[in-house]
Formats: C-alpha cells, structure tokens, sequence
C-alpha cells in the first residue's frame, strides 16, 4: 500500500489533543462528583422502610441502566429546552453523564452498604452514637471503602463515555480526532494516537487506583 | 398530542425498520463476538505465550479505547484500508471486535476458575487436550457465563446506538431524521430511549430467568 505515515500533522495539533484529553477527564470527573451525590442518596433510600423511595430508585436505575447514553445525552441536549430548560453544552453534557453514573453508582453503593458488617452499626450505637452519627462515621468510610473498586472501573467507564460529548461538538479528544481526520484525511494517524492516549489514561487511571486500594487496606 | 400521534403513524415503517435493524445489529454482533470471544478466550487461558501476549494486547486495547472511537477507526481505517464496507458491515465489525474482547476476558476467566485438577483427571482417562476443552471444561464456563453473556447482550443493543453517527439506519438514527423532519425532540428522543428500555428490559428479564434455570452456585 502506498501510503506514506506523516505523523507531523499529529505533532503539529498535538496541543489541542490533549486539551482534548483533559476537557474529557474534567467531564468525567465533574460527572462522577454530582454522580457520587446521586448513587449515596439513592443507596440510602434504596434501603429505607418506606416502599416509594424504594420503588423510586429501582425505577431511576432500571430506566437509565437500559438506556444508550447516546439517546439520554441527546434528550438532555435537544428535547428539554421544549420544557424551558436551556444548558450549554458543557452543562448539558455533564448532567447527562452525572445522571448515567448516577444510576451505576447506586447500585455499587448498595453493594458497598450491604458489605457493611452488622456488628459495627450495632457498637456504634452501643457507644452512644445518633442513627445520623453511625450512618456518618461508621457505615460510610466502611462503604466507600468496600465500594472503590468498583467505582473505579465506574471512572474508567465515565472517561471513556466523555468520547460521546463529540456528538454535541463538545471539543474533547474523539472531536478533535474527527476533525483532523476530515481536514488532513490522515485517517491512520488520527485514531491511531486517539486510541493510543484513551488506553494510555485508562492505563494510568487503573494504576492509580492500584495504588489507592493498597493505600487504604480492606476493612 | 394529536399532532404526535399522527406524526407517530407516518412515522410507524421508519421506527419499525430501525428498531428491527437495531436488534439485527447486536444480535449478529453478539453472535459473532462470541465465537471470536471463544477463541480468544482459550488462548489467554491455554495458549502458548507469544499468542497469550498477542491477545492480552488485543484486549486490553479494546477494553481502554471507547466503542465510539473504535467505530469511528474502523468506519474510517477499514476503508482507507481498501476495504468498501458500507456502514452496516463496518458498525457491525467495530461491534464484534469490541464483543470479542469483552467474552474473551469474561470465558478466560470462567475457564481458569475451573480447578486444574479436571484437566489432569481428564488426560488421566485419555482424553486429548480438545475433548478436555469440549467436554470438560466449556459445557461448565458456558454455565457460569450466561448471566454476564447476556448483560454482554444488553450493552450491545445500547453500544448500536452509537452506530448512528456512521449513518447506520438503526433506530436512533431514523429518530433523528424524523425529528429533523418535525422537530418533536422531546417526544421522538422520548419514544426512542423507552424502546431501548423495552428491548433492553426484555433481555433483562430474560438474562434473570436464565439465571435461575442454568446458573452454577
């Protein structure tokens, strides 16, 4: 094949793909921040007495776990400025993802709740704690802890959805990739280095989250 | 609401067609997955170790890449590549290629949970390795598997989504063309993810039920 690889195209936009990069890592961060807020007040009341809270949540995950987060990011963006509400597309976008994690992260949450040993709640109260205290100081760290793993194979996940943001010409790294393609048409170079620095982070998140795991051991 | 309605039933073939290719789609896609997945997965558990090398690298490369940029590399390599696959067979491939290192992972580990001491008993009573691989040790990952094979099922029909952007006309796809015709974003994007709901909830139930019947303990 005679194609000669010119990765100075690449060298040349290589400022704007890492931008691209960070802008992603920002909107999956922000994502998992307010989606984290979301999976802890779901988990709670996923384990309420009351039945509609119950009902509520198991009908918020369900709904948003069966659902592309192509078409929830595209109701967010097109169909709810016909009910008034307007957003920029950075707004837009991280509310779409930090409503998917939050669905994902309910149910890690609720994992991570039920791996909290009776016995712990019951000393918490035994030493004179509020149910607020216990649920505060006991049974949290204890669940965040159980939950990390998981939450962070969630992060990963969250990173690589930011990819979609591009449908909405958000310019993060699978935009400026396209872009390139369709200006320079050096196609091979464009997605190799795109996939190249999406692996790359994933590596570097993964490890990271090694390190964090061994830094604070199992309870 | 009247107005949807109408515009619901001109727009009854193109939603019907799309919802069809949509499950066309992730079926052959899972389809297809599977097998690569199959073979995958016995290499990173038995194969020689340049081959385990080979498609730990395959995998984890699909695993850290997101599917959108893997369609997109396809839809765009394969044909600069000289390969003319219209939309359909490129979004089909990227899916398989991201199914088969998905079941790769999943089979790899079913198999290697399965104790060692079965492969000795089997070469014990003179079975070649093959026949320990057919008879002993899939019958007893394909059981362990199926709950996550059909989650695995679910995630595609959601991952087809995506191939929307190539211009495949599956059913987000013709959505947009009919809300571009009409402009009811909030009731065709509405009606749109409610049948992914519903495809995807069915699979749910599905996946549940098989559990029951077939799942290990």
């Amino acid at each position: 094949m005679a194609y000669s690889f010119n990765f100075g195209v690449i060298q040349a936009n290589l400022d704007k793909f890492l931008l691209g990069l960070a802008t992603g890592l920002a909107l999956a961060l922000a994502a998992i921040l307010v989606g984290v807020l979301i999976g802890l007040v779901c988990a709670f009341a996923a384990t309420a007495k009351p039945r509609l809270p119950r009902l509520l949540v198991a009908g918020y995950v369900s709904a948003i776990r069966n659902t592309p987060i192509l078409v929830i990011v595209l109701f967010v963006y097109f169909a709810l400025p016909q009910l008034g509400i307007r957003m920029g597309k950075y707004e837009s976008f991280t509310l779409s993802l930090a409503v998917y994690a939050g669905a994902y992260l309910t149910e890690v949450f609720r994992a991570g709740l039920a791996g909290v040993p009776r016995g712990v709640v019951d000393a918490g109260r035994a030493i004179g704690l509020t149910g607020y205290q216990v649920a505060l100081h006991v049974v949290m760290p204890i669940m965040f802890r159980n939950s990390l793993p998981a939450m962070g194979t969630t992060f990963i996940s969250l990173f690589k959805d930011t990819s979609i943001a591009a449908v909405i010409a958000v310019p993060e790294l699978t935009y400026q990739a396209r872009k390139l393609n369709t200006e320079t048409f050096r196609v091979a170079e464009a997605w190799t280095t795109a996939s190249a620095l999406y692996i790359a982070t994933c590596l570097l998140i993964a490890a990271g989250l090694r390190q964090l795991e061994r830094r604070f051991p199992k309870f | 609401m009247e107005g949807f309605l109408h515009e619901l039933w001109i727009a009854r073939w193109a939603l019907g067609q799309g919802l069809l290719l949509t499950i066309a789609i992730s079926a052959a896609s899972i389809l297809f997955g599977t097998i690569l997945g199959l073979l995958v997965g016995v290499a990173l558990a038995y194969g020689s170790w340049p081959l385990r090398w080979l498609m730990r690298v395959y995998v984890d490369a699909v695993r850290g890449t997101p599917v959108l940029v893997l369609i997109f590399a396809c839809f765009y390599l394969l044909a600069f590549a000289g390969i003319n696959f219209t939309a359909v067979e490129s979004g089909l491939f990227a899916l398989t290629i991201f199914c088969g290192a998905h079941m790769g992972e999943i089979i790899r580990g079913a198999l290697q949970s399965i104790p060692p001491a079965q492969i000795d008993a089997g070469r014990a009573i003179g079975l070649t390795f093959h026949r320990i691989l057919i008879y002993v040790l899939l019958p007893q990952a394909f059981r362990q598997i199926l709950p996550v094979w059909i989650n695995t099922g679910a995630e595609l029909v959601k991952s087809s989504s995506l191939l929307a952007i190539i211009g495949t006309a599956e059913l987000l796809f013709r959505t947009q063309e009919i809300v571009g015709r009409n402009f009811m974003t909030l009731e065709f994007y509405g009606l749109c993810g409610a049948l992914y709901f519903l495809v995807n909830f069915c699979i749910e139930r599905l996946g549940k039920a098989a559990g029951r019947r077939f799942a290990l303990q």
